[in-house]
């Protein structure tokens, strides 16, 4: 302190008390004081004042020091000032471990997140939250324990009141744990991830956001919209998640309806009936408003004609539908009359929101002579029939004229209990006849720029199970579905003339085999039972004395089998691998296996496709088209048969999501999913082997789920140890692989006997 | 001799004209055209043939078809005696030998073999061969033969001939606009009209959803339980979800909606 100044004795004590010599802090510290005399006890202060020395003294510049004495009040206000010890130890383990740069961003955001914890209880979660970040994600190499700092920690911390605006304590650490998981040996990303730049930690955050969301009540919208407005369009989701300070408003245009991703329950309104009261007032302008010319209409008078025709609009809905009113009002902000001070604030859209208050809801209690006059000049209007906006409008324009106060013009806006959030921001209520002066077009017009033609399909995102955390990773692996190449076909009608004695023999078998469906044959002479009618008939021709029918009895039969089936080949690399005891390669036993069985389907007549899969990495996991639904075993197919070819890895979970797509979509009674495979699930970017088999096991529950039964026939003669923990019984290892052509159409027989 | 008025009507069955189908239906009758209803579940096709019947005052036989229904059920069969057989008149047989009007209900669920049966009836011959018993009956000049139909949920199976329809003269019936449905409803049950009023629009909102997963909305027959329940002294809530809602979707997401339009509608 400056010796010239007059300073409170009180003041000095204090300040010797915190024993720093920051000019910086020297600069607030009144000030600071100043709050913190206001919420703090005498002992409170002492405390205060001894932590703001320590963390002073850590070495670490004034800049934690000045965080901490700027927040540390208002956080006393939400948790309670018995929070301190804890703050104190979890700042001393950060000092001790490499993170110590991380306590600056902890101690800036403290108070946000103090509030929207509000207990010290919750605040230990989150502390508890961090120290377990911290605690996974500080590196060592080479058993130099704790060298290098958190990549994402200082991230977390400035992200975290934006999260905990969000999500719950339960979804915040459900989100750092996916970024732990994945990004823990990747700095890069993992502070992408916990600066929420990266998509996924966007998408997880999306996954663990508390309320209703757009996507799960788009059908029941939807059906809303149809059933009790005859009305329908696009409904378009706008994220709320990272647009803090513009917060984006519902409105609709050509493209269809935008609403927000989520809506919270607002008290006793669920979040479905807060989208349900949005889309009624969209209807409502959709279905009675013109839009109007505004170019000499101020800004405040646009406002007031907003308000007026909001309120028509909503009269006239509330007509339809009479149990609008409780819900309109209910999310209506209900303005106290004289909370705005006209003399110091710009009141007018205080006003205005009275107003709409009072043209709802017949209990409104206010006493303004204007604004009663005018709600009772409305509801006359009203009365007459639907009015419209240009009546509406101009009596807007009068009661602007009439209420108008000098105050109104003030910077300082009174915005409490003013905005009520289901009405659209009415962009469709406006026309201009000449182009606004006072805003400018930055953006070009972007021209779409005639590209190369897109080759291919564009890819498909499946999820992938991370059993660690018991979690979808969405949109995880990308598939790429392909024809495969073609080759000759008469490749595999040799290999079919090579197995013509086995041929013989599946014939057989598939004569055996019964088809499932039971008819009922009737006029038989011979048959099971009798059939009561006709016998009857017969019995009555006979003693009136015409020839009887013979054929009095019924029989059943079975015809038709409703059988779809996928065979799906792995086509991994080790498919090259010469197989034991023979000089063939397993993918060429393959080859003749598939071609038998397929050959065996196709004289059944069972709906069957054929596709192969490998993968080189989630980002490039490759699905090839044999054989389709529609297509017979011609040469076409076997052409692609003959040209199977093998590579890179075994991705299955993402390739059995895929199969179960088109699978999932044939009419068929029974479905059955073959897969070929000769080794376990694994990709090169798994390095935890279990990965993917636990996907795989979980694709085969989403399997069982959708109805289709999936079947593995492995040829890995060490496939005991872990195909039972993906299909269950589900699995034949085949070991003497030179018998797979003769195995794998009986198996298929025997599965669909 | 068969009893002719136990065929008759004996009150006058309401009946809420629409258009002017009863001035065409009078003309149809005059004439001894045969006439087909078509229309959703529920609207009054029926009815509004009972109210002809009554109001031409002629005996109504009504049949209504199923799939396990044969020719000889329509026609007439010979029954078991102790002493040998007796032939019985079917419906068929007995409206046109005592001059009703016959009324086949949901002709389309009948076997597509049993239909060809009317043939010879609906045409200028006016005749029925018995060709078991051996007889030709010659319709009397009263008879009339009525058929009715759901085209709203048939199928390929389920749809009649050319040249059956060729036969027949016909009305399209749909469900009354609102004003005139709610009449209807607050008349048939004697229900205030205003409430009639608010269950026509929940009505309406299900009829908006069919073809999204509603395969016919609600009828005006399911409206009429509802006003009587609710006349009864049922929550017009609990009424209107036990009577129009439950009975026509099991779809978590359309129940939903039709829950939220009667709290809507019912404030």
């Amino acid at each position: 302190m400056t010796e010239t100044e007059y300073q409170h004795p009180l003041m000095a004590a204090y300040w010797k008390q915190l024993d720093t010599r920051f000019p910086q802090v020297e600069e607030v510290f009144e000030d600071v004081m100043a709050e913190a005399l206001a919420v703090l006890t005498r002992e409170g202060i002492d405390d205060y004042l001894e932590a703001g020395r320590v963390i002073g003294k850590l070495g670490r510049g004034v800049e934690p020091m000045l965080a901490f004495m700027e927040e540390w009040p208002s956080t006393v206000q939400a948790v309670g000032a018995s929070a301190l010890p804890a703050v104190m130890a979890f700042i001393q383990r950060l000092q001790r471990s490499p993170n110590g740069k991380a306590i600056t961003p902890f101690l800036q955001t403290l108070a946000p997140v103090a509030r929207r914890l509000q207990s010290q209880s919750q605040l230990q979660h989150y502390l508890d939250i961090a120290l377990d970040l911290k605690a996974r994600t500080t590196g060592s190499i080479h058993g130099h324990h704790t060298t290098f700092p958190s990549p994402g920690l200082p991230e977390f911390f400035a992200q975290a009141p934006a999260l905990l605006s969000q999500l719950t304590l339960a979804g915040l650490k459900n989100w750092v744990e996916y970024g732990i998981r994945n990004y823990r040996t990747h700095p890069e990303r993992q502070r992408d991830y916990f600066r929420l730049q990266s998509a996924d930690a966007r998408a997880v955050l999306q996954r663990e956001r508390h309320g209703t969301l757009l996507v799960d009540v788009e059908r029941k919208l939807d059906l809303y919209l149809r059933g009790l407005w005859q009305d329908h369009d696009h409904l378009v989701p706008y994220s709320t998640a990272f647009d803090e300070t513009r917060k984006p408003v519902p409105y609709y245009d050509k493209l269809g309806i935008r609403l927000p991703d989520v809506y919270d329950d607002a008290g006793d309104i669920s979040g479905l009936d807060r989208y349900r009261a949005a889309l009624a007032h969209m209807v409502g302008h959709r279905r009675w408003s013109e839009a109007q010319v505004a170019d000499n209409w101020s800004p405040f008078q646009r406002m007031a004609v907003e308000f007026f025709e909001d309120c028509r609009i909503e009269t006239l809905l509330i007509r339809e539908y009479p149990g609008l009113r409780k819900l309109f009002l209910a999310l209506h902000p209900k303005p106290v009359e004289d909370a705005c001070d006209p003399e110091t604030t710009s009141c007018l859209r205080h006003r205005m929101a009275m107003l709409s208050r009072a043209l709802l809801d017949p209990h409104h209690g206010y006493g303004d002579a204007d604004l009663l006059d005018y709600v009772q000049c409305f509801h006359a209007r009203m009365a007459q029939g639907e009015s419209s906006t240009r009546e509406i409008a101009a009596m807007a324009l009068s009661y602007v004229a009439k209420t108008r106060r000098q105050s109104d013009q003030f910077a300082k806006v009174h915005f409490d209990d003013t905005v009520v959030d289901y009405r659209d921001d009415n962009r469709q209520l406006w026309k201009f006849i000449e182009a606004g002066d006072e805003e400018e077009a930055f953006d070009e017009e972007r021209k779409i720029e005639p590209g190369e033609e897109i080759k291919g399909l564009p890819p498909r995102h499946y999820r992938e199970w991370d059993y660690g955390s018991q979690t979808y990773r969405p949109d995880w692996a990308s598939v790429y579905e392909a024809l495969h190449a073609s080759g000759n076909p008469a490749d595999i009608d040799r290999l079919l003339a090579k197995h013509s004695a086995l041929a013989k023999q599946l014939k057989k078998m598939l004569d055996l085999l019964k088809p499932q469906d039971k008819v009922r044959i009737r006029y038989q002479e011979e048959g099971s039972e009798l059939d009561l009618d006709v016998a009857i008939r017969s019995l009555i021709d006979f003693k009136g004395g015409a020839t009887p029918d013979p054929r009095i009895n019924m029989s059943h039969k079975t015809s038709g089998r409703d059988i779809a089936v996928m065979l799906l080949l792995d086509l991994s690399e080790s498919l090259n691998d010469k197989a034991g005891g023979s000089d063939q390669t397993i993918l060429e036993l393959s080859q003749e296996a598939v071609s038998l069985l397929a050959w065996a389907i196709e004289q059944l007549g069972d709906p069957f496709a054929i596709a192969g899969f490998h993968s080189n990495t989630r980002h490039d996991v490759r699905y090839l088209h044999i054989k389709g639904y529609g297509e017979h075993f011609g040469d076409e197919v076997k052409g692609r048969l003959a040209a199977m070819e093998a590579g890179y890895s075994t991705r299955m979970g993402a390739a059995m999501r895929h199969a179960a797509h088109y699978l999932g979509a044939r009419p068929a009674d029974k479905k059955l999913m073959l897969i070929l495979t000769d080794g376990k699930p694994s990709d090169v970017d798994a390095h935890d082997e279990r990965l993917l088999i636990e996907d795989a096991r979980q694709a085969v529950k989403e399997l069982d789920q959708d109805g289709i039964f999936p079947y593995c026939i492995s040829l890995d003669p060490k496939a005991d140890e872990y195909v039972g923990d993906i299909f269950g019984r589900q699995f034949t290892v085949i070991d003497h692989i030179e018998r797979l052509p003769e195995r794998l159409p009986q198996l298929f027989m025997a599965l669909t006997k | 001799m068969i009893d002719k008025d136990q065929y008759k009507l004996e009150q006058e069955p309401f009946y809420q004209q629409q258009k002017n189908e009863v001035a065409l239906y009078e003309a149809a009758y005059r004439n001894r055209l045969p006439v087909m209803v078509k229309g959703p579940t529920g609207c009054g096709k029926s009815r509004f043939v009972e109210y002809m019947a009554w109001k031409l005052g002629k005996p109504l036989i009504t049949v209504a078809c199923n799939e396990d229904m044969t020719a000889s059920d329509l026609v007439g069969r010979y029954l078991l005696e102790a002493n040998g057989t007796r032939w019985l008149d079917g419906p068929l047989t007995t409206a046109a030998r005592i001059g009703g009007i016959c009324y086949l209900d949901e002709i389309v669920e009948a076997r597509q073999d049993t239909t060809v049966v009317i043939h010879p009836l609906t045409d200028h011959r006016r005749t029925l061969p018995l060709d078991k018993k051996g007889e030709l009956i010659h319709a009397h000049p009263d008879f009339q033969l009525v058929i009715s139909y759901n085209p709203g949920y048939q199928t390929l199976m389920k749809d009649l001939k050319q040249s059956t329809k060729q036969r027949f003269t016909a009305f399209d019936f749909d469900y009354p606009d609102a004003a005139l449905e709610a009449q209807i409803v607050a008349k048939e049950t004697g229900m205030d009209e205003a409430v009639a009023a608010q269950l026509v629009k929940i009505g309406g909102v299900a009829r908006g959803l069919k073809g999204h997963g509603l395969d016919e909305g609600i009828s005006t027959r399911l409206l009429v339980y509802a006003a009587t329940l609710i006349k009864d002294g049922v929550e017009p809530r609990d009424a209107c979800r036990m009577a129009l809602v439950r009975p026509i979707t099991d779809d978590a997401d359309i129940r939903e909606t039709l829950d939220h339009a009667i709290d809507a509608t019912f404030a």
